[in-house]
């Protein structure tokens, strides 16, 4: 049996329930995500997006799942004191793929602002929700205008370029999601205060998490969001996690994403992002610790001179197991974007990174660059890279370049002949490596928290999951 | 304070260092001079335990312990400290967080608890006034965006730093102006006691005007060839290393 069987098995017995613990506005789009999911089934490695990630084999084992919105105890408050030093946020907990509406914040979001239940909100504001739920990775489907060669299959039009198809993650999380978060801002609203998001994955057996995330920024709103991910018990865990974006002209968000769980967390998250005219997107992903994880990026740059910067930062080692699969989609002239991603492995960590870069014929004046350095601290970590630039304009500055190396020797002896042990030597080197990432995060106290867990990490201090580390 | 033994050295297989024999004693400012390729630098990086240089024969004695069963981390908290011919630029890692984690792996290994970030502080601000170093530079990653000049003089700033007991300089002169060379000279001096030494790798005279060293070895194809007293380097200064060569082939 090919591991998606029992996901279109569970569809089929379950489509009743997953419709009554969840809304009209999730459940318009679950039957047609469904037929998108039995078509292309569950990705392994031959399919080119998925080349260093088998979601066959991730997907096979029998996870439970809690389609009928079992409340599940928990107190997050108990085991998670929040408080970066100096910053105080707005907290929100999402445990699996609930919003935990138990516990507010102590400070309320600017006037207009919404941040709730995704489910809530499909049944207070339907219309708003409806205009963009599932419409921006709909949208990063579309085939590419330059090559529209493809095929008909089942009177659906097949477009040539395997990366625009629809992707099998998204469909699966469409069809299985009963809720998860929504965070809206009305116009020229600016959110002072941080957003700061945490995800909770608890459970007594192995569970499977399908949480969704939409994020609407109206025209000139801006905004700041801290997602950070941890997985509590000693189970494994499966996550899908869809996440849209929707920055409107002149809109500005910075997303902070902070993975954090443990070696039995498998992490298959897929970010959309749509940016229209001067809107300026900084997404800052960093896996801290975790198990097995895919990101994948997509970000369609359709107004001109929007601005997209994708940073990433990775530390890896025993089997860990990271991809980050980014597309950067230059629809419109004038845009800029930047990519920076850097990892380090050790012992015998996976480390994948693939940034395709497309420079549509009708994007002219782009102006893109794409950085992704690598350190393998043993000869049994790997890493694998491959940055696609893929330009059909004419007037456009793009630059990219990968490097996989090790720890440089020279330095290393510089710091010994100081009376730095070599232990202390290497740290210092993999610390100062992945801080140019953390370098990019523009919140002070959030920055100097990171360097801070980064250190411990190196220390193996990090090991374990037993709480919120951003804050304890 | 040092003796070297019939020291012999290879790298790459390749035998550099061919029966070094030497002696310097507590407060001993010796200079070593010989032309490019002798084996200067070599014996330095032996000294303090180079990963990539093989010693094939001889004994290294260091204030009574021997040298060559310590790692070089364990040398320079014995007191041995080295100015790089090349200084090593290092992004990424401060100079305040590389001298914080040299200076208290040497308290730790004396059995000293660390210093705190102020004392830390106060220590530095004292020692970058030795060699004049610019704040800027100390705020900085390690060598990185350093002019050649600034590289010396952050070496010595970091001697400084260390106060190490036996100190080599490889060529610290090389790159310096005129004013450079003194201040960092000048600094140099200010860190001798009575018992710390020094061995002193140069070309050029105007380094030893103000170093004053009381013994002077000229190294030829990995061996010491010749040793004399400070007249000795005059002497290199006006002839050059020919009639050396001469001397010994005769
Ligand atoms: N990594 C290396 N591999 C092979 N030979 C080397 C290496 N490094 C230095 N040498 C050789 O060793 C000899 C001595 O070099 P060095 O000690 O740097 O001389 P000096 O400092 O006196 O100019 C030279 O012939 C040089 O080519
Ligand atoms: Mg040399």
């Amino acid at each position: 049996m090919k591991s998606e069987q029992q996901y279109i098995e569970l569809f089929e017995q379950c489509r009743q329930m997953l419709s009554s613990h969840s809304c009209e506005v999730m459940d318009s789009l679950r039957d047609e995500a469904f037929t998108t999911f039995q078509r292309l089934g569950l990705p392994n490695r031959k399919v080119e997006r998925y080349k260093y990630t088998d979601a066959q084999e991730a997907f096979a084992p029998n996870y439970g799942l809690n389609l009928n919105r079992l409340d599940i105890p928990v107190n997050p408050y108990d085991v998670f004191k929040c408080d970066v030093p100096n910053m105080s946020t707005l907290l929100y907990f999402i445990v699996n793929d609930a919003f935990h509406s138990k516990e507010l914040p102590k400070y309320q979001p600017e006037e207009g602002v919404i941040i709730t239940s995704l489910k809530d909100a499909a049944t207070r504001y339907p219309e708003l929700v409806m205009k963009y739920y599932g419409q921006i990775a709909k949208k990063a489907e579309t085939p590419l205008s330059t090559t529209p060669e493809g095929q008909y299959v089942d009177g659906e039009f097949i477009p040539m370029h395997k990366n625009n198809e629809p992707d099998a993650i998204t469909a699966l999380n469409t069809m299985l999601t009963q809720d998860g978060l929504f965070i809206y801002l009305p116009k020229n609203t600016v959110q002072d205060k941080t957003i700061q998001v945490i995800n909770i994955l608890t459970s007594k057996v192995d569970l499977m998490v399908n949480r969704r995330v939409l994020m609407v920024l109206e025209e000139g709103a801006q905004a700041k969001v801290l997602f950070c991910d941890h997985a509590m018990d000693d189970v494994n865990f499966l996550t899908t996690q869809v996440v849209e974006v929707f920055a409107a002209k002149g809109s500005s968000l910075e997303l902070y994403e902070l993975e954090e769980t443990h070696v039995k967390n498998k992490r298959f998250s897929n970010l959309y992002v749509q940016q229209h005219e001067e809107s300026k997107v900084t997404l800052n992903s960093l896996t801290l610790h975790n198990g097995y994880t895919r990101n994948m990026t997509y970000v369609g740059l359709v107004g001109e001179q929007a601005e997209v910067n994708l940073y990433g930062g990775v530390i890896a080692d025993k089997k860990q197991h990271v991809d980050n699969h980014t597309l950067v989609d230059h629809q419109v002239p004038k845009c800029i974007s930047n990519e920076l991603y850097k990892y380090v492995l050790d012992e015998e960590a996976v480390g994948a990174f693939a940034g395709r870069i497309l420079v549509r014929q009708e994007a002219q004046q782009t102006e893109s660059q794409e950085t992704n350095a690598n350190l393998c601290a043993t000869k049994t970590a790997h890493m694998y890279t491959q940055p696609m630039l893929e330009i059909y304009a004419d007037d456009v500055k793009c630059n990219h370049g990968a490097t996989v190396g090790q720890l440089n020797e020279a330095a290393l002896f510089y710091m010994r002949q100081r009376g730095i042990s070599l232990e202390e030597a290497k740290l210092l080197l993999k610390f100062a490596f992945v801080g140019e990432v953390i370098d990019k995060v523009d919140l002070e106290p959030l920055r100097d928290r990171l360097h801070y867990l980064v250190e411990k990490r190196f220390r193996g201090e990090l090991n374990k999951c037993t709480g919120c580390k951003l804050c304890k | 304070m040092l003796e070297i033994k019939d020291l012999h050295a290879s790298i790459n297989g390749k035998e550099i260092l061919k029966g070094i024999n030497l002696t310097i004693k507590d407060g001993e400012v010796h200079a070593l001079m010989g032309q490019n390729g002798a084996g200067k630098s070599t014996l330095s990086n032996v000294l303090v335990g180079h990963p990539a240089y093989e010693v094939t024969q001889g004994s290294i004695i260091f204030n009574g312990k021997d040298l060559l069963a310590l790692k070089p981390e364990e040398r320079a908290h014995e007191g041995i400290f080295m100015s790089f011919q090349t200084p090593v630029e290092i992004p990424g890692v401060s100079m305040v967080n590389f001298m914080r984690a040299a200076v208290n792996a040497k308290r730790k290994y004396l059995g000293e608890e660390p210093l705190t970030a102020g004392e830390f502080l106060k220590i530095m601000r004292e020692k970058r006034k030795i060699v004049e170093l610019d704040n800027k530079l100390a705020n900085r990653s390690v060598n990185e965006g350093f002019s050649g000049g600034e590289k010396k003089r952050n070496e010595i700033f970091q001697m400084a730093m260390l106060e190490p007991t036996f100190a080599i300089l490889d060529e610290t002169d090389s790159g310096l102006d005129v004013d450079a060379l003194r201040i960092v000279a000048d600094g140099f001096n200010k860190l001798r006691k009575e018992n710390t030494s020094a061995m002193v790798i140069t070309h050029y005279q105007r380094l030893l005007d103000y170093l004053k060293p009381d013994i002077v070895h000229v190294l030829l194809n990995g061996k010491i060839v010749k040793t004399g007293g400070p007249e000795l380097a005059l002497e290199i200064e006006n002839r050059g290393f020919d009639w050396i060569k001469a001397e010994i082939e005769a």
